[in-house]
This record gives structure tokens, C-alpha cells and sequence, in this order.
């Protein structure tokens, strides 16, 4: 990440044009598009799976004599054709074409929990879905286990992640900055923001975590461990509610993520993830001299 | 998209995939001793009804006058690896050491309960029937088709390690009641900490063998032979 800047800088023209920075190693780098790719299997192949039973349930099973909390459902219409409904803490919506009901090979409605372009397989194949999920959350704890154990080796959290005192105190600025979608230009760019620097942390060091850990309370044979661990988190299908909960504030994070690239500089930030290289732009060093 | 859906349908890409399930088998063995014993309940957790899954009542005309005979015909055959195969009546069958577990039944599609078992333990029968040193697998032969005409009968198979663990039954008990048909009536495996298509239901025959290759799609259970994994601990 942020390192080697003198390598890129060309010596005597810091203030005269921008220069290319070496903002991400190369591992880095390999590690991020890694997750991207084991990230959107885990989660087009856990629709897939979710299809098979799509109902949630807070409890140690999902039979305890309540209802679930969300439920995708399809019922027939008068015309014969499916309506999806989907079901949250007991009241219902109606979601034709997303949820419940969506396009089939002809094009009409047909009862499948996820539409077909957003799960893998594209048809309800649980086995098949099972393969990819089980197999890229191997990739996925894999990379990760790599990315945390390179980026304490290298001082990566404590120099580029863990946020300073000024980071603190300029939270809200930093908060009002975001807004307004001001983002940090000249060398102030090199380093994270304190909101990013948060929202990194919370993801690697909670987001991340969780979602693992509550896929291994899905696992009858890992709840024999230490047999009672998973009613911690009330109970195996409130993991499996939890899993699917945090998959989607992941998916919340992407999101933002892309969105916040788009507009602080799309080619810039993409360049750096591809080639490690970040154009400083010039004239607007004065808050760092360096 | 479309490139994953093309890769599921090839014959290499899937049985890459696959690796996840020796991955994952043998990271659960070292993680979770192979005798660790299964979360076990209160009364008070079991659920209401204990979901059927799969068949309810087996499309068998064989078995369907056993059932309408209240099983009092019923033979649990036992051979294959062993130095003394058996035959066993229900009475036989209860008159083994027994074990009461309320445990939680996950089904690989999602869903849990919660139920209380009563059955034989499968170690007892084994230690009766004496394995072989060679035999290295536990078949479970079923009376249920899982096909329309009859034929695919449902089978599972365990090895000897989960076969002789306290947990592994064979259930003819459900929440104090005679196993009711659409839970497997009248004897049904209960493998705890694995998933509830290993359970087999209906067992008619057990066989210990070396390999299991060769029987029916030859991978294990007729779920293995659909592609899923034959470990079933996640």
C-alpha cells in the first residue's frame, strides 16, 4: 500500500505535474481481486443454496413453534400465473420479478426464490451450488488468512489502516466531506480518509469474520467442537439468519465502495489496483510537505 | 454468469469444485475430534412436529404390507464384512444396548428440528456381528425407490469411525413414540453431525464392505450419486 513513494517520483518535480505513486503492493493486489471474484461466487452460489429453503428463522432450529421472520414464497394469481410474495416479520410484499416469482426460459414468472441471473448455478441445483459455495469459501478464508498475516507482517493495519489521533478528530469532517462527495485530492489522496480507514477495519476485522464463523455454525460437524458455541448467536438458524444478513451489508460495502471509486477518480483508483500506480495530482501539496 | 453455468454442466470442473469436500473433511477431523459428541437438547427445545422429508411412505408393495403388519415381519439383515451376519427382529433390535439423544436434524437444504431419538447403538451390533479387519465401510440399504418405477432405492454408507460412535443409533423411537413411517419406521440410521440426507430412513439391510465403488453410482448414498458430498459435516 502507500510505500516506496520515492520510487515513482521523479526527483526535483513534486510540485511542478502529478506523478504516479506506488500505492498497492502487488499482493495486495492479487488478494483484492481474489476476494472479488471468491466473494461474488460465495454469494450468487449462496442464492442458489438460500433457494432450497428460502425461509429464515431466529432459533436453535427452525421448528420452535414461531413463525419465520422472512420468507420468500409464490402463490398462483387468478390467470394461473405466479406472484412472488416475500414475508418479513409477517407482513408480506409483493415481489413479482425479484423475489419469489421471476422470469423463466420463456420469459414468464415461474416460482424460484432469487431470480435465475443472480444465482450460480442459474437453475435451482443445490448440489451444484454447494460445490462452488463450498470450494470459493476455501479460496476466501484461504486469501484471507494470507491478507491478514501479509498486512501484520508488513505493518500494513498499523501504518496505512489503524486511523491517527488527527484521523479521530477529523471524523467529522470527514463525515460532512463524504457528503458533499469531496474527496481528498493532491497528497492528502495518498493516504486513506478516517472513514475508509473504519469501514476497511470493520469489514476485515468484523464483517468478514462473522460471516465465516456463522457459516461454520451451519456445520453440524464444527458445532460438536465445543457443543452449545452456536447458541451464543442464539442458535443455528439464527447463524444461518445472521450469515445471510451480513452477506448482504458485504454486498452494502461493495457497493459504496465502487460507488465512492466512481467518484473520486475511477480510472485512478482502478490503474492502482491493477498496476499499483495512483496519479497525485499536482498544486494542491501544501497541506503535506514532504 | 453464463461461464459459471457452463463450467457446472462440464465433467473436470465440478469434480475440482469437489476438492472443497476433502478440504473440508479433513480440516473438520483436525479441528473436532472424530469421538466429539453432538450438541444434545432439552425437552423443551424439540420441535412441535418433527418435519418429514423426502418419502413419507415408501412407493413398495413389500414394504407397505410390513407397515400394514405393524413391522411385526419386519428383519433387519446384517452381513457383508462380518464373522457372524444376523437377522434381526424389532424385539432383537430393542433388546441391544440402547441410547436416547435429543438432537437437532439439519437437512443440506437449510431447515433444522429438533427431536429425541431412541435406538439401538451401532456399536453393539457391530461388536454381535464381529467386522472383518478389511471392512471399512457401514451400507444402509433402504426400502423406499426414490424413483417413480420403483427402482433407485434409497442407500447410505458411513465409515467404521462414525459407525462406532455413541451418537450413531439406530432409531426406532421418535419423542417417545414408535417411529412414525414418514420419519423412517420402522428403523432409521441417526448419524449425528452430519447432514440429514445420511440419515436413512427405512434401513432394511446393513453390509460391511471395503469399498463402495462398485455398488449402485458408486458413490455412497443415493444423494452422493446426485452430486452431493459424500461428508456430509457441512
Amino acid at each position: 500500500m502507500p510505500t516506496k513513494d520515492a520510487e515513482a517520483r521523479p526527483a526535483g518535480s513534486v510540485r511542478s505535474a502529478g506523478y504516479l505513486y506506488y500505492r498497492h503492493a502487488l499482493a495486495v493486489r492479487i488478494m483484492h481481486w481474489i476476494n472479488v471474484i471468491a466473494l461474488t461466487i460465495l454469494l450468487l452460489s449462496g442464492l442458489n443454496i438460500f433457494s432450497a429453503h428460502p425461509a429464515l428463522y431466529w432459533g436453535k432450529s427452525s421448528y420452535t413453534g414461531r413463525a419465520p421472520i422472512f420468507e420468500i414464497s409464490a402463490k398462483e394469481d387468478a390467470n394461473g400465473d405466479a406472484v412472488g410474495i416475500t414475508r418479513i416479520f409477517g407482513h408480506d410484499f409483493v415481489t413479482t420479478g425479484l423475489l419469489g416469482a421471476s422470469a423463466g426460459p420463456e420469459g414468464e414468472p415461474v416460482p424460484r426464490a432469487f431470480p435465475s441471473w443472480l444465482t450460480i448455478p442459474d437453475t435451482r441445483w443445490l448440489a451444484m451450488a454447494r460445490r462452488w459455495h463450498l470450494f470459493f469459501a476455501w479460496v476466501f478464508v484461504i486469501n484471507g488468512l494470507c491478507y491478514v498475516a501479509y498486512s501484520f507482517a508488513t505493518r500494513h493495519f498499523s501504518r496505512d489502516l489503524a486511523p491517527t489521533a488527527p484521523d479521530w478528530r477529523s471524523i467529522g469532517q470527514s463525515i460532512i466531506d463524504h457528503l458533499r462527495f469531496k474527496h481528498p485530492s493532491g497528497e492528502a489522496a495518498k493516504r486513506y480518509n478516517v472513514l475508509q480507514k473504519l469501514a476497511y477495519l470493520a469489514v476485515i476485522f468484523i464483517l468478514l469474520p462473522l460471516v465465516i464463523l456463522m457459516g461454520f455454525a451451519m456445520s453440524p460437524w464444527l458445532d460438536s467442537l465445543i457443543p452449545g458455541w452456536v447458541d451464543l448467536f442464539g442458535g443455528r438458524q439464527s447463524a444461518r439468519t445472521i450469515h445471510f444478513i451480513v452477506a448482504w451489508l458485504i454486498v452494502a460495502f461493495a457497493l459504496i465502495h465502487v460507488f465512492e471509486v466512481v467518484v473520486s477518480g475511477f480510472w485512478n483508483h482502478l490503474r492502482s489496483m491493477i498496476t499499483g500506480r495512483y496519479r497525485v495530482e499536482a498544486g494542491t501539496t501544501d497541506e503535506t510537505a514532504s | 454468469m453464463s461461464g459459471c453455468d457452463a463450467l457446472s454442466r462440464t465433467e473436470w470442473f465440478p469434480r475440482l469444485l469437489g476438492a472443497g469436500e476433502k478440504l473440508s473433511q479433513t480440516a473438520h477431523h483436525l479441528i473436532a475430534p472424530r469421538k466429539a459428541m453432538a450438541q444434545e437438547f432439552h425437552e423443551a427445545d424439540r420441535s412441535p412436529e418433527f418435519r418429514s422429508n423426502g418419502t413419507a411412505m415408501p412407493n413398495s408393495t413389500a414394504y407397505q404390507a410390513l407397515a400394514a403388519r405393524g413391522f411385526t415381519d419386519y428383519r433387519l439383515e446384517v452381513g457383508g464384512l462380518v464373522d457372524r451376519p444376523a437377522s434381526l427382529s424389532l424385539a432383537e433390535l430393542r433388546a441391544l444396548p440402547s441410547r436416547t439423544q435429543i438432537t437437532r436434524h439439519d437437512c443440506v437444504e437449510g431447515w433444522s428440528a429438533i427431536g429425541k431419538w431412541k435406538g439401538a447403538r451401532l456399536s453393539a451390533l457391530l461388536e454381535a456381528v464381529g467386522p472383518k479387519p478389511e471392512a471399512r465401510y457401514v451400507m444402509f440399504f433402504c426400502a423406499d425407490p426414490m424413483e417413480e418405477d420403483g427402482t433407485g432405492l434409497y442407500y447410505e454408507s458411513i465409515d467404521m469411525i462414525d459407525a462406532s460412535h455413541p451418537q450413531t443409533i439406530l432409531a426406532y423411537e421418535l419423542n417417545d413414540k414408535v417411529l412414525p413411517v414418514p420419519n423412517g419406521a420402522p428403523v432409521r440410521l441417526r448419524v449425528e453431525r452430519q447432514l440429514g440426507y445420511k440419515h436413512a430412513k427405512y434401513v432394511m439391510r446393513i453390509e460391511l464392505v471395503r469399498s463402495f465403488d462398485k455398488i449402485a453410482g458408486g458413490k455412497g448414498g443415493y444423494w452422493e450419486d446426485n452430486g452431493y458430498e459424500w461428508y456430509a459435516g457441512i
